[in-house]
Order: C-alpha cells, then sequence, then structure tokens
C-alpha cells in the first residue's frame, strides 16, 4: 500500500500559545460518543473556543484573520494526557496539516505520525518567531521541510526536529504501519500453527 | 539463558522486525468495545480490507451502557448510535459480541477473564488504556489507540517496540484492613505516575503468591497508572484453578496440555531483569488519594500535604494546583473529609469478590444521610452471583442503588455523573480532574472497602474503625 511521501508542508499558520496543552482540551471527553471520526474538526478545542450557549470565545481559532490555516503553532507539552487519537483527529479533521511545538508528549506524538501528521519541534524564540511573521501577516507561507528538518517562512528559514523515526517514516511513505504489517500478515496466520490457543 | 515471561511471550509471537525497527508482534486475542472501535472498523472499509481473524475478537459493550436503563432505545440517542454500530460491525465482520441479551455483557477487562478468553502466555490488544489487567493471568496485554485497534482488526499483528521489565516484589503479610488496591495505590506513590513509562511491570513475592486471581486483577488494572503499558503475575496454579471450566477455557485432553503450556511461560529463576524494586507488605496502609493523579495518595492516617512545606519546585506547584482544584486544606487530616458520593465498581474493584468482601461488613449498617451510594457490578455474571447470593439485596437494604452492569461513573460517558464539584470516593482507577463527569467533580481513590465506610460515615473514614476490622 503505497502512503503519501511527506517531505514537505506549506500552508499558513496559527498561533494557540500555552504550556500542557492536553487531549482533553484538544477534544473534550463528550465528544468521544461518536462512531466516526468525521465530525470531530468542529469540536477541537471546543471548551476553550465556545461558550456554553455555542457562541464564540476569543480564541486564534475564531479569528477570521487565521482562517483556513494549515499549520499550528503552540508551546511545549502539547497533547499530553489520554491517549485518545480522538485528539490527533480532530486536529487533522479541522485542517490542520503539521504542528510546530517545543516538544510533544509521547503517545500523542505517535498517533500523529500514524495519521501522517508531521510534528515539528522548534525552539521557544523561534516559535515566537513564526508567530510574530503570522500574526503580522496571516498570509505568511509557513513551510514544513520535514526532509530538511527546518521551517521557512516570510524568507527566513529556521531549525526544526522531527525525531529521526518518524522523519524517516514521513519522507519514505512508511508513517502509517498498515502497509508493512499487511505484508507480513501470511507469515502471521502460519504462526498460528505453533499457538494452539489461535485455532479456528 | 533463563528468560522473563514478558521475553518469552514476545519471542513466541514476534513475527518479524519492520523497516523502522518495531517488531511485528501477533495479537492472539483482541477485545473491542464500542468508544474506540467504531472508527478503527471505518478505517478497515475505507482501506477496502477485511479482519483477518474474527474468531480472535471479542465484543463487548460497556462505556456508555446506561446502568439503570435495559431497554433501547436508550434516552441518549448517541449511546444508542454506538451501540448500534459496534452491533452492525460485529455481524458484518463476523465477531463474537456479548450483548446484553447474551447475559455475559460487561466491562471488557471483566469479561474476558470471566469467560476464559483471557490465559497465560498469550498477547492481548485493547483500544482501551487498562487493558494491563488481563496481565494478571501471565498473558501481554496492551492498550492502544484506534489506528492500532484497525491494525489487529486487519493484520491481527501490530507494530511494538520492546519493553524493559521490572520486577516489583512485594514479600511478608499485608496487615488486615488493606487490600490489592492499597498495594497497587502504594506502588504508584512509591514509583510515580511516569515511573513505569518504558516498562513492563512483572509483580511478585508473596503477596502475589498468596493474591486470588480477582486481587491480581485489581492490582495488574493500574499499571498503567503507573506509566507501565504491561504489567503480569506468572501464572500458577491460582491462575489455572480460576480458568478451569470457564467458557472458552480448554477442555478435556486439551486442558492439560494447556496448562503444562502456561507452565512454560512463567519466568524462569535466575532471568535477568532491567530493574528490580523490593516492597514490604507491612508498610501498606489503607491508601487514599487526594490530588489528581493516583500517584498523588497517602495512608489514611496521614495529613494532605502541604506546599509551603515541601521543597522541590515542581512538586511544590503540583501540590497547588491538585489542592485547588480538590478544595482541600494543606496539612489537614484526610480521614474525616466530607464526602457527597460513594461509587463501588469499574474494572479496578467491580469484580464479585469486592461485592462480597464490602457485603461482609455493611449488613446492618446504612449509607449516611445526603450521601449518594451506587454499587455497579462489572459484569451482568457479577450481577447474577451477587443476585443469588443475596448480595444485592445487602447493598440495597444499606442504602445503595443496585445498578446494572457497566462502567459507570468510572469515566461517566453514560448518565451517571457527578454534578458540580461534588466529591467522590470511588473504588475506580483515575481521579483527573473531571474524570467523573462534572468539569468541577472531585475524586478521592480508595479501596472497596473504605468506600463503604466513607459511605456510611458520609466522611472518609479508617475502614479498620468503621467496620471493627480485627488485626
Ligand atoms: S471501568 Fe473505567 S477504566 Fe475501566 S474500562 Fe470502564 S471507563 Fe475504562
Amino acid at each position: 500500500m503505497a502512503l503519501e511521501k511527506i517531505t514537505q508542508i506549506a500552508g499558513r499558520g496559527v498561533h494557540v500559545p500555552g504550556n500542557d496543552i492536553d487531549t482533553d482540551r484538544i477534544i473534550p471527553a463528550r465528544f468521544m460518543k461518536c462512531v466516526t471520526f468525521d465530525g470531530l474538526g468542529e469540536f477541537l478545542f471546543y471548551d476553550v473556543r465556545k461558550n456554553s450557549d455555542g457562541t464564540d470565545k476569543p480564541h486564534p481559532l475564531n479569528d477570521p484573520r487565521f482562517k483556513g490555516a494549515t499549520i499550528l503553532l503552540t508551546g511545549a507539552n502539547f497533547g499530553c494526557g489520554s491517549s485518545r487519537e480522538h485528539a490527533p483527529q480532530a486536529i487533522q479533521k479541522y485542517g490542520i496539516r503539521a504542528i510546530i511545538a517545543e516538544n510533544f508528549a509521547e503517545i500523542f506524538f505517535g498517533n500523529c505520525t500514524t495519521l501522517g501528521i508531521p510534528c515539528a519541534t522548534a525552539s521557544r524564540e523561534d516559535i515566537a518567531r513564526i508567530a510574530a511573521a503570522v500574526e503580522a501577516n496571516p498570509a505568511t507561507e509557513v513551510v514544513i521541510d520535514v526532509a530538511r528538518q527546518e521551517v521557512r517562512f516570510g524568507g527566513r528559514t529556521v531549525k526544526a526536529d522531527f525525531r529521526e523515526t518518524a522523519r524517516d517514516a514521513l519522507v519514505n511513505g512508511r508513517w502509517d504501519a498498515i502497509g508493512e504489517l499487511l505484508d507480513g500478515l501470511p507469515a502471521a496466520k502460519a504462526m498460528t500453527v505453533k499457538l494452539p490457543y489461535l485455532a479456528a | 539463558m533463563p528468560k522473563s515471561l514478558f521475553q518469552k511471550v514476545w519471542d513466541a509471537h514476534t513475527v518479524r522486525t519492520l523497516a523502522n525497527g518495531q517488531t511485528q508482534l501477533l495479537i492472539g486475542t483482541h477485545l473491542i468495545h464500542e468508544v474506540t472501535s467504531p472508527q478503527a472498523f471505518g478505517m478497515v472499509r475505507d482501506l477496502g480490507l477485511k479482519v483477518a481473524m474474527p474468531h480472535r475478537t471479542f465484543a463487548t459493550v460497556d462505556h456508555i451502557i446506561p446502568t439503570d436503563e435495559r431497554v433501547e432505545p436508550y434516552r441518549d440517542p448517541l449511546a444508542q448510535a454506538m451501540m448500534d454500530e459496534l452491533r452492525k460491525n460485529c455481524r458484518d465482520f463476523g465477531i463474537t459480541f456479548f450483548d446484553r441479551a447474551s447475559g455475559k455483557q460487561g466491562i471488557v477487562h471483566i469479561v474476558g477473564p470471566e469467560q476464559g478468553i483471557t490465559q497465560p502466555g498469550t498477547t492481548i490488544a485493547c483500544g482501551d488504556s487498562h487493558t494491563s489487567t488481563h496481565g494478571a493471568f501471565g498473558a501481554i496485554a496492551f492498550g492502544i489507540g484506534t489506528s492500532q485497534v484497525r491494525d489487529v482488526l486487519a493484520t491481527q499483528t501490530m507494530a511494538l517496540g520492546a519493553l524493559k521489565v521490572r520486577r516489583i516484589n512485594v514479600t511478608g503479610k499485608l496487615r488486615p484492613g488493606v487490600y490489592a488496591k492499597d498495594v497497587i495505590l502504594h506502588i504508584i506513590r512509591t514509583l510515580g505516575v511516569n515511573g513505569g513509562t518504558g516498562f513492563a511491570y512483572e509483580y511478585a513475592g508473596e503477596v502475589f503468591d498468596r493474591f486470588t486471581m480477582e486481587e491480581r486483577m485489581t492490582v495488574c488494572n493500574m499499571s498503567i497508572e503507573g506509566g507501565a503499558r504491561v504489567g503480569y503475575v506468572n501464572p500458577d496454579e491460582t491462575t489455572f484453578a480460576y480458568l478451569k471450566d470457564r467458557p472458552y477455557s480448554p477442555k478435556g485432553a486439551a486442558w492439560d496440555t494447556a496448562v503444562a503450556n502456561w507452565k512454560s511461560f512463567a519466568s524462569e529463576p535466575g532471568c535477568r531483569y532491567d530493574d528490580v524494586v523490593n516492597l514490604r507488605a507491612e508498610d501498606i496502609a489503607p491508601t487514599v488519594t487526594w490530588g489528581i493523579n493516583p500517584g498523588q495518595g497517602i495512608s489514611i492516617t496521614e495529613n494532605i500535604p502541604d506546599p509551603a512545606t515541601t521543597k522541590a519546585v515542581d512538586e511544590k506547584a503540583s501540590i497547588e494546583e491538585a489542592l485547588a482544584y480538590m478544595k482541600l486544606k494543606p496539612g489537614a487530616p484526610i480521614k474525616g473529609t466530607k464526602i457527597d458520593v460513594a461509587f463501588l465498581g469499574s474494572c479496578t474493584n467491580g469484580r464479585l469478590s469486592d461485592f462480597q468482601e464490602v457485603a461482609k461488613f455493611i449488613k446492618g449498617r446504612h449509607v449516611a444521610p445526603g450521601v449518594k451510594a451506587i454499587a455497579v457490578p462489572g459484569s451482568q455474571g457479577v450481577g447474577m452471583i451477587c443476585a443469588e447470593l443475596g448480595i444485592d439485596k445487602i447493598f440495597r437494604d444499606a442504602g445503595f442503588e443496585w445498578r446494572d452492569a457497566g462502567c459507570s461513573m468510572c469515566l461517566a460517558m453514560n448518565p451517571d455523573k457527578l454534578i458540580g464539584d461534588q466529591l467522590c470516593a470511588s473504588s475506580s482507577n483515575r481521579n483527573f480532574k473531571g474524570r467523573q463527569g462534572s468539569t468541577t467533580g472531585r475524586t478521592l481513590l480508595m479501596s472497596p472497602l473504605m468506600v463503604a465506610a466513607a459511605a456510611v460515615t458520609g466522611a472518609v473514614a479508617d475502614a479498620r474503625e468503621v467496620f471493627s476490622v480485627k488485626n
């Protein structure tokens, strides 16, 4: 199964500042009552984005200037807490295609990679620079270059890290293990004869 | 070279090494429930794939199920939709579903063992972080994300990196009134909520040798709260006696072969562990959490920590955050803290022995005025035996609401929820902010008997005193 080789992602940015933004904040538990991930995008950051009557609170994602942004800029330890895959799914369904943060929670990072969402780690200063450029001109194109491990924006380039295993998986189109696992299915089936509890 | 159970089970299920260095591991048993499976089935369909080994997947419904409403459609249309979706998926792909009408429905981590599906020397995966429970049988059991549920459905395998193994010995004898729940709360408090990152926990020592299967399950269940994705106990005669004659256990001659095979998976003397921790049973007291993660626990006789006397900056900040949320007084005794709700149930402590033990003590006692107390058997099987033994009546007479099987107020995805900032004495496993269904609700984790003591006195109490538990 051929997957897209994700070498770079270009788009407009939106800055959601803060550290330790947990998966409960990204997608509150009550929205896990669903049978597809499809509608999750609209509930992204729901409780910090909406009042109880459904009207908008001030939030970068509600700001018309950043409508259509595909690159999320944020702080440290992004995606901590529950391992729910609903969180990266909500991010992806909302339309975000890559995330730049100071660092990421472990399971969240893995979940994102499996979905083909590059998670770029950059320094606090560099994130502030990108955020400032995006604030000043929301049309600024931000390019996340996975292959070259850098982020380019407004004629500038800053360093970014993607972790070697994730970078390798993204640029070689191996970010979702399913293809490889399917290749191993005949071997897995052959093993069942040695494990009596697997008999049909 | 002698090997640990983890190593042996891992080796026996290794299909091959993948390009990124991870292992493609065969997953012998796949358990699913309604919350994390529908999207996985959707992905399987979208990719035009099939379920590779439908006879090795077993489904139940637990998280969203109302515990006081039997007739469908349920009042909550979203809950009904999830129920319908699971039924459809199981039908479409030929998967066994322990639906409510089967009499076998219940929390996935209670149903698997009860049915004899959970067996030693096997690999188990479930889209639920408390899958570690099944390790009590000497299985290697992983909680997984939804994409991995898809992987297991489509290939009966998943990609994983190997874990290190930490052996945790608990020697000596537990004092009366101290339970498996206290043992695991003590372990997490000692090693920290992230202490187990990258490790499988092997629980051993006299305490575990003596433990029943249900007690072993309580401890393995909360491995994940200590950061360990996997926890297990080596299989022994207690394990085999539990599994004998269960619906999915091997029968006749196959039973003897299976037992011999299961025995061969136990860790061998002299095998290498990446770490060893020794704890003494005598040091463990009835334990209660005061904070917002399961590692923030103290013994019932201790006082709530005071950030003012705490030196480490990070710790100070986390105590402050926890106490602000919990609205508890720094330095005050935890004993005597008024409670609003008592919840007895969950995959940690919703088994037969939990209700039996509490029933022994609450006969003739009554829930304190103003306290809402609910008892929720973890499975229909547990509920039925309780009814046969008259345990449900003991609970009702004592003023508990006796419910139908499900996760209930552990996560409150069903109608059982805390209201406002109610304080709940709970036998469940997570005390995170908002965990029990109210964004300001507060949870104190403790053993079932401690929950009962809080229920009858209306405040956090030492069950040993309340029920005159003899030394
Ligand atoms: S009882 Fe609680 S922890 Fe256990 S499976 Fe249900 S929701 Fe999860």
